[in-house]
C-alpha cells in the first residue's frame, strides 16, 4: 500500500465526512424541531400562525405578535444600522485604510461585536430605556420606555459590525487596476465609488447584510430585557412587543403541559423557516448581483 | 531497532498488566465505600435555591451527603422526576390530577418552606398603601387605569394620590410568583377568573413584562407610576415599598414572614396539596404560597439501591424539621407545626418494594 495514496484517500474522507456531519446538524435540527412540534401543528394547524392571543392557561395559541415582533424588530434594525456600517466599510476601505485613527475604528467595530449580549441588555435597560422614556414623556406618548423601537435600536447597535465588515472586506478586494482605469478615464473619487467600488461590491455588501438580519432575527437576551414583553399585537412601534426567541427564552422552563411545550417549539420551527426563507432569498439576490457584475 | 521496540512494548504491557492486577485487588473495598450513597440529586424550582442551597450545604457538612439540586424552573423539575433521573423535584405548584395521572407511579409532595407575593409600587411621596382584593384585580385587568381613582382613593383616605397613570409590570417569564398571585386573584375575583385565570403563564390583559423579580423590580423602579408584584424575599432585601393586603376576615395585612407562617396555619389535606391563598386565618398574608419537594412514594425504581432511598429520606426529614432554622435568616418563611406534621406522615409513607423504610431520623 502506497502511503502517500494512503493519506491522500484518508484526508479526503476525513474532510467529507466533516461537511457530511455540518450537513446533519441543521437537518438533525429541523427533524427534532418538527416532532417535537407536531402535537401543537395537529392542534392548532394554520391557525397558529395567524392567531393573535397566547394565553397558556387556556391553551390557546397563536404566533402572529412573535413573528411580527420578531420580523419588525429585525428588519427596524437593519433600516437603522445599513447606513452606519455601510458609511464605516466605505471610509476603512476608501478613506482611511491605514493610520491610528482607521486601527481605532476598526477596533471599535470589531469588538461591537464581542460584546455578550446581555451586556447591550443592561445598557438598554439602563441607559436607552431611560432616554427613550424621556422623549416619550415629552411626545406625550405613555413612558414605558421599553418598546419595539427600543429593541431595534438595541439589535442596530449589535448588528453593525457584521453588516460593515463584510461589506469593507469586498471593497477593498476590488484590484486596482480596474480603479485606476475609472481614474484614468477622469472620474473623480465620488465618481469611481458610485460607479466601480459599490456596483462591484453589491454582492459582498448584500451578504453582510443578510448575516447581520440572521444575527437579529436570532437575538434573545438583549431583546427580552427591552421589548416590554407583552404577548399582544403591537400597533405601533412604541408600543412593547415580544420577538419568538424572547418568549421561547422566557417560558420555556416552566411549560409543564405538553401542548404549550409544543406550541413554544412550534414557535422554534417558525423561527428557524423564517430565517431560512430570508436566507434563501438572500441567496437569489446574491446570485442575480454576481451574475450581473460578471456580465459587465 | 524493531527489537527495541518490541521490548519496550512488551515491558509496557507487563506494567499495565501489574496495575490492572493491583487495582482489581483494590475493587472489593471500592465497592464497598461506593455502597455508601454520596450524593443526591434534585432538579426543580428556582424560588427556594437559595434556601435550599444554604440548607443542603449544612446538610453536608453535618453527614458528608452532597445533594446536587439544579434550579432548573419547576415544569424542569416535573419533568426530571417523571423522566426519574433525578431523587427529589421541586416545584412551587403541586401537581394538578391529571399531571400526576400521567407519571408513573405514585407522587408524593412535601411543603419545605413558604413565600408569599408582595404589590410594590413607584408613587413619589406616598406612604404605604392599602390595597383591597378588588382593587389588585381591578389594575391588573386595566380596569383601574388611574392612581387616583376613587376605588383607590376609598381605601386610602387621607392619602392624596396623584393624577397619573397606572403602569402594569408583570413577570414575563413563566413562574411560581405568577402561579401565586393568578391564583390568589381567581379566587377573589371572578372577573380574573373568567378573563384570564391562574397559571405559570398567563395571557395578561395589560402591562410590561420583566423577566425575573429583578426584572419586575427594574421595571416598577424605572418607571413613574409603575405597580407590579414581585416575591416577598426579594421585596425584603431590596427595601421596597410594599403595599398592605386585606385579607379575606377584613384585616390589612403587611407582608412579613410571620404573616405567610400565619397563612398556612390551617387546615391542610393529607396530601399537602393545597392553596393558602385567600387564607381564612385572621392575621394571615392573603398572596402565600407553599413550595413543595416530590419523589415517588414507591422508591424501587430504575435499580436504585435501599441505602439511596434511606438518604433521600434522611434529607427530607431534615429539611422539615432542622433544615427549618434556615429559612427565616434567608426571608422565607419556615413552616407552620400543623405543615410539618402532615410531612412526617407523608415520608414515612414512603415504600421499598411496598414495605416501608426505616431510616435515622
Amino acid at each position: 500500500m502506497n502511503k502517500d495514496i494512503f493519506m491522500e484517500k484518508g484526508f479526503k474522507v476525513i474532510l467529507k465526512s466533516a461537511g457530511i456531519v455540518i450537513l446533519m446538524i441543521p437537518a438533525l435540527l429541523l427533524v427534532t424541531l418538527v416532532v417535537q412540534s407536531a402535537p401543537a401543528v395537529k392542534a392548532y394547524g394554520a391557525g397558529f400562525i395567524f392567531r393573535q392571543t397566547w394565553d397558556p392557561v387556556r391553551e390557546i395559541y397563536g404566533a402572529l405578535p412573535f413573528l411580527a415582533g420578531t420580523l419588525v424588530t429585525s428588519f427596524l434594525a437593519l433600516l437603522i444600522a445599513f447606513p452606519f456600517s455601510f458609511a464605516v466599510a466605505l471610509i476603512l476601505s476608501e478613506y482611511m485604510k491605514e493610520g491610528v485613527i482607521a486601527t481605532i475604528l476598526k477596533s471599535a467595530v470589531e469588538l461591537l461585536a464581542g460584546i455578550p449580549s446581555v451586556i447591550y441588555g443592561f445598557w438598554g435597560l439602563l441607559v436607552l430605556v431611560p432616554l427613550i422614556r424621556k422623549l416619550e414623556l415629552a411626545a406625550g406618548i405613555p413612558p414605558y420606555g421599553v418598546s419595539i423601537l427600543s429593541a431595534s435600536l438595541i439589535l442596530a447597535i449589535m448588528i453593525i459590525p457584521y453588516a460593515s465588515t463584510m461589506a469593507r472586506e469586498v471593497m477593498s478586494m476590488i484590484s486596482g487596476d480596474i480603479k485606476e482605469a475609472a481614474y484614468s478615464l477622469g472620474g473623480t473619487h465620488w465618481e469611481v465609488l458610485r460607479k466601480v467600488v459599490i456596483p462591484t461590491s453589491y454582492s459582498g455588501i448584500f451578504a453582510g447584510v443578510l448575516l447581520a438580519l440572521g444575527r437579529a432575527l436570532g437575538e434573545t437576551m438583549a431583546v427580552t430585557m427591552v421589548i416590554g414583553n407583552t404577548n399582544k399585537l403591537f400597533t405601533n412601534i412604541f408600543e412593547p412587543g415580544n420577538t419568538m426567541a424572547s418568549v421561547i427564552a422566557n417560558e420555556f422552563t416552566e411549560a409543564v403541559s405538553d401542548l404549550y411545550l409544543s406550541s413554544l417549539i412550534e414557535l422554534g420551527l417558525l423561527l428557524f423557516i423564517v430565517t431560512a426563507i430570508i436566507n434563501f432569498i438572500g441567496r437569489l439576490i446574491i446570485k442575480r448581483f454576481e451574475i450581473k457584475g460578471a456580465g459587465k | 531497532m524493531l527489537k527495541k521496540i518490541t521490548a519496550i512494548t512488551v515491558m509496557l504491557i507487563a506494567v499495565t498488566g501489574m496495575l490492572f492486577a493491583n487495582g482489581s485487588k483494590e475493587t472489593p473495598a471500592k465497592e464497598a465505600s461506593s455502597k455508601k450513597v454520596s450524593e443526591l440529586l434534585g432538579a426543580g424550582a428556582t424560588f427556594p435555591y437559595p434556601f435550599y442551597s444554604k440548607m443542603f450545604d449544612a446538610y453536608y457538612n453535618k453527614t458528608g451527603v452532597k445533594v446536587n439540586y439544579q434550579a432548573i424552573g419547576s415544569g424542569g423539575g416535573i419533568k426530571q422526576l417523571l423522566s426519574k433521573t433525578v431523587d427529589f423535584g421541586g416545584t412551587d405548584a403541586f401537581m394538578k390530577d391529571a399531571d400526576l395521572a400521567k407519571a408513573d407511579g405514585e407522587i408524593l409532595h412535601i411543603p419545605t418552606c413558604m413565600g408569599a407575593v408582595t404589590i410594590t409600587y413607584n408613587l413619589k411621596g406616598v406612604p404605604a398603601l392599602k390595597f383591597t382584593p378588588d382593587v389588585i384585580a381591578g389594575i391588573f385587568l386595566g380596569d383601574i387605569v388611574k392612581w387616583n381613582d376613587t376605588k383607590i382613593q376609598k381605601v386610602n383616605s387621607g392619602v392624596s394620590l396623584p393624577d397619573e397613570k397606572i403602569v402594569v409590570a408583570h413577570r414575563s417569564d413563566g413562574s411560581g410568583t405568577t402561579a401565586i398571585f393568578s391564583d390568589y386573584l381567581s379566587k377573589v375575583s371572578s372577573d380574573w377568573k373568567n378573563k384570564v385565570g391562574a397559571g405559570k403563564s398567563l395571557n395578561w390583559p395589560v402591562g410590561l413584562g420583566g423577566k425575573g423579580n429583578p426584572g419586575v423590580a427594574g421595571i416598577v423602579k424605572q418607571t413613574p407610576g409603575a405597580i407590579g408584584y414581585v416575591e416577598l424575599i426579594y421585596a425584603l432585601q431590596n427595601n421596597m415599598p410594599v403595599g398592605k393586603v386585606q385579607n379575606r376576615s377584613g384585616n390589612f395585612i403587611t407582608p412579613s414572614i410571620e404573616g405567610v407562617s400565619l397563612a398556612a396555619n390551617v387546615d391542610l389535606p393529607a396530601d399537602t396539596r393545597i392553596s393558602i391563598t385567600d387564607t381564612p386565618a385572621a392575621k394571615g398574608y392573603p398572596i402565600s404560597g407553599f413550595t413543595w419537594m416530590i419523589f415517588y412514594k414507591e422508591q424501587n425504581y430504575g435499580g436504585r439501591s435501599l441505602d439511596r432511598v434511606k438518604e433521600l429520606l434522611k434529607l427530607l426529614w431534615y429539611a422539615e424539621h432542622e433544615g427549618q432554622q434556615y429559612a427565616e435568616p434567608l426571608h422565607y418563611a419556615p413552616l407552620p407545626a400543623a405543615a410539618v406534621k402532615k410531612a412526617e406522615v407523608i415520608i414515612n409513607s414512603v415504600t421499598f418494594n411496598g414495605e416501608p423504610v426505616e431510616f435515622d431520623k
